[in-house]
């Protein structure tokens, strides 16, 4: 189901825990929906000297989780916030098909993470509601999940039908 | 120790005794039992011989059972063509909240063909109350359906109660007996019921075998249409092994339940793990009811990790069990049985579920006990929702 390197990554996750007077936390995701992240940032001259996370959820929330702290440890703020939840999958030589949105979810706490550093440290001004930049993500697929109107079960974002009762979702 | 399974709700291995009933039915005496000369006359005979074995073994008369490929088509067929067969008498059907998901999406597709259906609330520990029942039937009820005992949380439900409501109301009565059939004894004249579901598939019979007993005077619309095997109830040319491999089974089981010979291992190996948990690890749930359960289920939700993980962890450790978790659900969805039972969403995800039999021995639960324990803690060190004063 996991490849090798999912299951190295939860195995032995890189950077757990957290990063006292951190320079940035970054939190998505909530228990109640299965997964929930956060992400300490430690920023020396613009560049994330140092990562932290902590991850509730699956393998793949965990592997997600140890594989975005490894790609963003030393880079710019701009390369850390360019990372594509594509790449963090790919560098995980791929996850199933249901768990892709996991991938998701650690860039998007990496960036809420150098967001909150750039609002709270270096003063930016707080821009509108807008959440953090997510490659290929429009906002109307900010929502996790969908509900089925029919038998009320949680489906993928993308899901056509309803994966517990066949009910359509969308055309 | 390499391996210790415990996840003989999902899968056992095919015993010994049964693949050896099953062999020669694959080659040496594999003429289609629809045929009219001895090669096929004399299989037929083996699948009779097999229904009479299955009905003895429950209480019922041979007429009475249809071999079906699974425990799901059973309780398909139960659903499915007790409710077309009836629909002139009525459109409205009542089961559990904590059903399995054939029978529950069985409910829901009849729901978009214009069937009403009532989702019975049960209380904490997962057990149907017949008062509400009682309250839920309508006179035009045509079916119910509660589960004999629920693999996720072990509670077995008052079947007898429950098919005393429903006789008293002419109402149809299925029981999914898929997870105590062959673990406890089960007579369908003592329960009352009117269709059960069995299946093979954790009694050491192969997968893809199932039967349905339905009581003789019950009419079955069939799902499947074709020749007029299983007297016309089921088409399709039998499964003649694994047939043979269900009878066999089951007949092993019958005789192990009869001697006692696991009953009570099994019970006290389960005790000895469920009073291992609790004093072991903090911040656990132990699911379903304390007395009224399966003998070799026990059933766990454990705060702030979540079930799959917990699953992988122990599976590198050669410990191998199951979680009603969404995140290892393909449809990425809460279980509805422990929501039912009250359990908030983000504690069920932190769930396992261990299901023994007499194949497993009492070092093996220690072994669980010395494995379970630090793969909590580790993921509990990796959690975000564990915080220190959460520690006792």
């Amino acid at each position: 189901m996991y490849s090798e390197k999912v299951m190295d990554h939860f195995s032995n996750p890189r950077n757990v825990g957290t990063i006292e007077n951190a320079d940035g936390i970054g939190e998505v995701g909530n228990p109640t929906c299965g997964d929930m992240m956060t992400f300490n940032i430690r920023v020396e001259d613009n560049k994330l000297t140092d990562i932290k996370f902590k991850t509730f959820g699956c393998v793949a929330a965990i592997a997600v989780s140890s594989m975005v702290s490894d790609m963003a440890k030393g880079k710019t703020l701009d390369e850390a916030r360019a990372i594509t939840k594509k790449a963090v999958a790919d560098s995980l030589d791929g996850l199933p098909k249901e768990k892709m949105h996991c991938s998701n979810l650690g860039a998007q706490a990496l960036a809420k993470a150098i967001k909150d550093y750039e609002e709270n440290k270096l003063g930016k001004p707080k821009a509108s509601e807008e959440e953090p930049h997510e490659p290929g993500v429009t906002a109307q697929e900010k929502e996790q999940d969908i509900r089925c109107t029919e038998c009320k079960a949680l489906n993928p974002i993308n899901a056509k039908f309803c994966m517990s009762c066949g009910k359509k979702l969308r055309d | 120790m390499n391996r210790v399974y415990m996840d003989h709700a999902a899968a056992t291995p095919v015993r010994r005794r049964v693949l050896d009933a099953m062999l020669p039915y694959f080659d040496r005496e594999f003429g289609n039992p629809s045929t009219v000369y001895d090669m096929g006359s004399k299989v037929k005979q083996v699948v009779e011989g097999q229904r009479e074995k299955v009905a003895e073994l429950i209480g019922a008369k041979p007429g009475e059972i249809i071999f079906t490929s699974s425990g799901a088509e059973a309780n398909n067929l139960a659903i499915k063509g007790v409710a077309f067969a009836r629909q002139k008498k009525g459109d409205h059907l009542v089961i559990s909240s904590i059903e399995h998901h054939s029978v529950l999406n069985s409910a829901r597709f009849l729901e978009r063909m214009g069937f009403e259906v009532a989702f019975l609330a049960v209380d904490k520990y997962g057990l149907v109350e017949p008062e509400r029942l009682m309250e839920a039937i309508r006179p035009e009820t045509i079916l119910v359906s509660i589960m004999h005992a629920n693999n996720e949380i072990g509670t077995i439900e008052p079947i007898s109660e429950i098919s005393s409501v429903c006789r008293e109301n002419g109402v149809v009565f299925h029981t999914d007996g898929v997870a105590t059939v062959g673990n406890i004894p089960v007579k369908v004249d003592k329960l009352g019921v009117d269709l059960l579901s069995l299946s093979g598939v954790s009694l050491g019979a192969p997968k893809g075998i199932g039967a349905l007993y339905f009581r003789d005077r019950i009419r079955l619309m069939p799902l499947i249409h074709g020749g007029i095997q299983e007297r016309g109830r089921r088409a399709g040319t039998e499964n003649v092994p694994a047939i043979v491999g269900l009878g066999k089974a089951l007949e092993l089981a019958a005789e192990e339940l009869a001697n006692g010979v696991n009953g009570s291992r099994v019970r006290e190996m389960r005790n000895t793990l469920v009073s291992g948990v609790q004093e072991r690890i903090e911040h656990s749930k132990h699911t379903g009811h304390p007395e009224k359960r399966l003998p070799g289920h026990a059933s766990f939700c454990f705060e702030a990790i979540e079930g799959e993980a917990l699953l992988f962890m122990l599976s590198q450790g050669g410990v191998y069990a199951n979680t009603g978790s969404a995140c290892a659900s393909k449809a990425l969805k809460t279980s509805p049985v422990l929501a039912a039972i009250g359990i908030p969403p983000e504690v069920a995800q932190g769930s396992i579920v261990f299901t023994m039999n007499g194949s497993n021995r009492i070092e093996e639960v220690e072994y669980v006990l010395e494995k379970l324990p630090p793969a909590v803690e580790r993921l509990r060190s990796f959690s975000p929702v564990w915080k220190k004063s959460m520690a006792a």
